[in-house]
């Protein structure tokens, strides 16, 4: 089935099984390995993207289901010439990873969550990002650097 | 985890998903958010050979109030439900219990009609519009027909919808008044170990989550409660006739105890009675 679908701003045109899920089209077919497969079972959030802005599990939708859609991945977060993200660069200043695995799939949701939450809490923070499991557990300085990526005044 | 092969088909409208329904018969499965469906396939549980996708049938996603009801389209996603204001003002224990489901991701692309036709005995939503006395409105080729929630599930992930049906949508009376959910779970995305939804309207309504091979109204609690019991006798009868599962979390004997704590505390916060 021939699918369209934007993925961080450049047009795409495949003709795709329906059974590739999107985190497959992602890595496999646009070579974005950027976002992880973890669980493979919507559990832990690695494969987070935005499909049309909002955060999803990209290993429990179909490439098919994002046909027209406007996609985002961890590739399309910085900004030209290597520019971090201000949620990326939060990520660094307040060391919100250790291995790193969780971390593409931890922005995204971060993204996605500060989009709809612009000035969150703490617990809002640790609700929000319910769907995102970290095996090295440092969950605490993620949460640091969500707030202060809201408190930063740099997201758009 | 990959599943297996199926054909795949976009439905732009309700009539054009009933055609592929009527056409192929219970070898088609709808496809609106696949939170419950896709990981099924993936597991090779579920294999469809025609996916009709209705996930793009917005005119099924609403929320509206129509004075003594709410009415909920089939493919409302959870957080749309969570964050409306016609049903966090009326209906607020559906928009509350739609905000606990999964996690936000999950939230983003699971539909309310797509977690009821699911019939789940673990999930939140049905217990929520059986404790709410909802009604279920499904459509096929011989048109519109509405099924009281209390006659919907009929067995494990088996509902009263036929195979060339489609849940198109979940209508609940206003219930503003009291109200309780309470979700034991190990870890914050988990489903429900033991879940309650009580509804206190009058003599209070009491719905258990994974507690028999269906969502549950809980009988002998209602009962109990109708005859003059106190909240706590009433509770104390949750588990009575039914044979909740045994898993990796919870053998069966402490999910009927589980039962009865967490209908007590339902109970004593929806009507809000002193402990």
């Amino acid at each position: 089935m021939k699918v369209r679908v934007t993925v961080n701003g450049a047009p795409y045109e495949h003709d795709l099984e329906p059974r590739l899920l999107l985190v497959h089209y992602l890595r496999d077919v646009l070579g974005l390995t950027g976002t992880n497969v973890g669980c493979d079972t919507s559990s832990c959030g690695a494969c987070t993207i935005l499909l049309n802005g909002d955060s999803v599990k990209s290993c429990t939708v179909l490439a098919v289901q994002a046909d027209g859609a406007e996609v985002k991945t961890i590739e399309g977060m910085a900004g030209s010439g290597g520019m971090l993200h201000p949620i990326q660069e939060a990520f660094s200043e307040h060391h919100g990873l250790q291995c790193g695995f969780c971390t593409p799939g931890m922005v995204m949701a971060a993204a996605s969550f500060l989009e709809e939450h612009p000035d969150p809490t703490e617990a809002e923070v640790r609700e929000g990002l319910e769907g995102n499991l970290c095996r090295c557990t440092g969950y605490h300085n993620i949460v640091k650097a969500v707030l202060a990526a809201a408190r930063s005044g740099e997201l758009g | 985890m990959i599943p297996a092969k199926f054909g795949y088909r976009r439905a732009g409208s309700v009539e054009e998903a009933l055609s592929n329904l009527s056409e192929h018969g219970d070898e088609a499965k709808l496809l609106a958010g696949g939170h419950s469906l896709v990981p099924l396939m993936k597991l090779r549980l579920a294999t469809p050979s025609l996916l009709v996708d209705v996930g793009r049938l917005a005119e099924l996603s609403y929320v509206r109030d129509t004075g003594d009801h709410v009415e909920v389209g089939a493919l409302t996603c959870h957080r749309d439900l969570a964050a409306s204001a016609v049903a966090r003002t009326h209906v607020p224990v559906l928009a509350h219990v739609a905000g606990q489901v999964g996690d936000p991701q999950v939230r983003h692309r699971g539909t309310i009609g797509g977690s009821i036709a699911h019939g789940d005995p673990a999930s939140d939503l049905p217990a929520a519009v059986l404790a709410l006395g909802g009604t279920l409105v499904v459509r096929g080729p011989q048109g519109r027909r509405e099924i009281p929630a209390t006659e919907f599930f009929r067995g494990f992930l088996e509902t009263a919808i036929a195979p060339d049906e489609m849940l198109t949508e979940v209508r609940v009376p206003k219930v503003p008044g009291g109200w309780s959910f309470q979700k034991l779970s190990r870890r914050a995305q988990d489903w429900a170990i033991v879940g309650v939804v009580a509804v206190a309207d009058g003599s209070p309504r009491v719905s258990l989550v994974h507690m028999g091979s269906t969502p549950l109204r809980a009988t002998t609690v209602e009962e109990a409660l109708a005859d003059g019991a106190t909240l706590a006798e009433a509770a104390s009868r949750a588990g009575e006739g039914l044979d909740p599962p045994s898993d990796i979390n919870a053998s069966a004997e402490f999910r009927r105890h589980l039962a009865t704590v967490l209908v007590h505390r339902a109970l004593v916060e929806a009507t809000g009675a002193g402990v």
